[in-house]
């Protein structure tokens, strides 16, 4: 078995969930290069979009963020930003449309927070921002979220809700007037979980090889459901090739 | 007014049109074309209390806010993405430490603020950020909104669709039109009249043109009116409302121009590094900003050698295989 890193694992975690066909709107770094992945591995005919404007970006390099000028490269238009949040909340294309971004906090039922530690008039710790990725998950039919798997950011209650997720629970989103779709996946560095059809709560899906579903929920405040865990395939050789020599042959995120 | 007039240099233009207390709209994304040259003047003249509006922004509205230019931002990200992981260096520190009032909103609602302030209409509909904080949560507060009448009374607000008041959409928030006393942007061309050609995405840059009261074009470069109408349909801002064009070629280092130049590495490795320190960002500042007295100096300081490196392939729009690794 060829050994990988487990960001290696994390962004093929979130390749595999790329279908081919989707549109995929995506935020910057591991966002970025799961996108690509998925576009050089298993889903060829996925679209590569971004907030900034580019449609069908080409990415023949790795973009350090949304606004790059490599992702205005080979594209089938290069527009807006009116004119991508215009296709996120169109009706007819918005729900074609599959997020991925990450955030700082996250709650049992995917709600995210991308903007404060603390207080929000006067933060511990203050972050970028919700950016796009709040317009993005109110729109798209389904979003992937990447997080980092430590105990304060796997929370009961967000700091500050920047991005909605399934809100609180069955019908939240369409009592809060959002349209269908929601979080479907989370990535972390030790699994990958998923969001229960009825009471629309995480629970743990896979763990990365050699990783036990208990220290996974060591990692998070929150309890949730570990009996349906199973094991995620590790990287194949082909997937780390392509990773490796055309995606980021500069290891800038790898 | 004689078009001639309209090319100046960066401290005519911003002695002109940006005043202490003005409401400010910068042009640009997060690591490209930010307007830095025009940035870097506004710095240099001392600018003070400025209320800016932005989207996702970098490098200019993180200098602004460390220089001490800037009582209040209204804002949906600050960063510069890989070169600031967690967030805008003086951006962040300025919040957490309470200098700056700040309001938040999302990328989406400030197109279409900016979007009502060029259409002249108070207010567009979104469908988003129902139940989340950007609703619930106001940066400013009513003492604040109060005594500034340029605020609006409410940040923003939830109603019900008026047209279909049993239909499926019931509630629908409102959000207010932007329209600030002056707006900066750095495009790749225009001409002696004020045609603007920004190649590549136009992020809100046409919107945020719109609607402000002045316009400062900065520009890499001035070409001839026959050559810009011979392609009218890549330009995007109509002339008239263009108010000063500086000619200010790498206008917008260290971000990217597409098609001209990649952002460079090492510069913003450079500011990570000098930033955060209050000491430090000082220095930057002492360096980069009030250290040179033009546009031409600066481009003297980064160096020749620099500027070439980052010289973009003219097919790809950016410099292939460009260093980019953190040092």
């Amino acid at each position: 078995m060829p050994e990988y890193s487990l960001r290696e694992m994390m962004i093929l975690a979130a390749a595999r969930e790329i279908r081919d066909g989707d549109i995929v709107f995506c935020g910057t770094g591991m966002s970025m290069i799961a996108a690509m992945a998925a576009k050089h591995i298993n889903a060829p005919h996925s679209i590569i979009f971004f907030e900034t404007g580019g449609i069908d970006s080409q990415l023949l390099e790795l973009p350090f963020s949304v606004g790059d000028p490599r992702v205005m490269f080979g594209t089938s238009i290069n527009a807006g930003l009116a004119e991508s949040f215009g296709i996120l909340q169109n009706p007819f294309t918005g729900p074609k449309v599959v997020g991925i971004f990450g955030a700082a906090q996250i709650d049992r039922y995917g709600n995210l927070n991308t903007t404060c530690i603390g207080d929000y008039w006067r933060p511990k710790a203050r972050f970028p921002g919700c950016g796009g990725a709040c317009d993005a998950a109110s729109y798209a039919g389904r979003t992937i979220i990447f997080m980092k798997q430590e105990r304060r950011k796997f929370v009961e209650r967000v700091d500050y809700l920047s991005t909605p997720g399934w809100i609180p629970g069955p019908g939240g989103r369409t009592e809060a007037g959002l349209p269908e779709g929601g979080p479907t996946l989370v990535i972390t560095d030790m699994g990958v979980m998923r969001f229960d059809d009825e009471s629309r709560q995480m629970y743990l899906s896979r763990t990365y090889p050699g990783i036990d579903p208990q220290q996974v929920q060591q990692q998070m405040e929150i309890e949730i459901d570990l009996s349906r865990a199973a094991e995620e395939p590790p990287p194949t050789k082909e997937e780390l090739d392509l990773l490796r020599e055309r995606i980021d042959p500069q290891r800038l995120i790898i | 007014m004689d078009a001639e007039n309209k090319v100046m240099d960066l401290a005519e233009a911003v002695r002109r049109f940006v005043h202490d207390g003005d409401h400010v709209s910068i042009g640009g994304f997060t690591i490209t074309r930010n307007p830095m040259a025009l940035t870097y003047e506004i710095i240099r003249q001392g600018k003070k209390g400025l209320h800016i509006y932005v989207h996702s922004h970098g490098q200019a509205f993180d200098l602004l806010i460390g220089a001490g230019c800037v009582d209040a931002i209204e804002v949906s990200y600050g960063g510069t993405a890989r070169f600031s992981p967690g967030g805008g260096i003086r951006f962040r520190k300025a919040i957490e430490g309470g200098k700056i009032l700040f309001e938040d909103y999302t990328n989406f609602q400030m197109t279409l603020r900016f979007l009502a302030g060029a259409m002249g209409v108070p207010f567009l509909p979104i469908r988003s950020l129902l139940a989340t904080d950007v609703v619930k949560k106001w940066g400013f507060d009513e003492e604040f909104r109060k005594s500034n009448p340029r605020i609006p009374e409410k940040k923003m607000a939830v109603v019900d669709n008026p047209f279909f008041q049993n239909g499926r959409e019931e509630k629908i928030v409102l959000v207010p039109a932007i329209n600030p006393d002056v707006t900066i942007i750095h495009a790749q061309q225009v001409d002696h009249q004020g045609t603007v050609r920004i190649k590549g995405l136009t992020y809100t840059d046409v919107e945020q043109a719109k609607a402000a009261k002045y316009l400062i074009v900065s520009c890499d470069e001035l070409v001839e009116t026959e050559a810009i109408r011979e392609d009218p349909d890549q330009n995007q801002i109509p002339f008239f409302m263009v108010d000063a064009i500086v000619v200010a070629p790498y206008g917008a280092h260290p971000t990217a121009c597409y098609g001209y130049y990649d952002y460079d590495p090492h510069h913003f490795n450079l500011y990570k590094e000098m930033a955060p320190d209050d000491g430090t960002f000082r220095q930057y500042l002492d360096d980069y900003v009030f250290g040179v007295t033009s546009h031409e100096e600066y481009l003297d300081k980064i160096g020749k050698d620099r500027l070439s490196q980052i010289r973009a392939d003219p097919r790809l729009g950016y410099r292939p295989g460009l260093d980019r690794r953190e040092r």
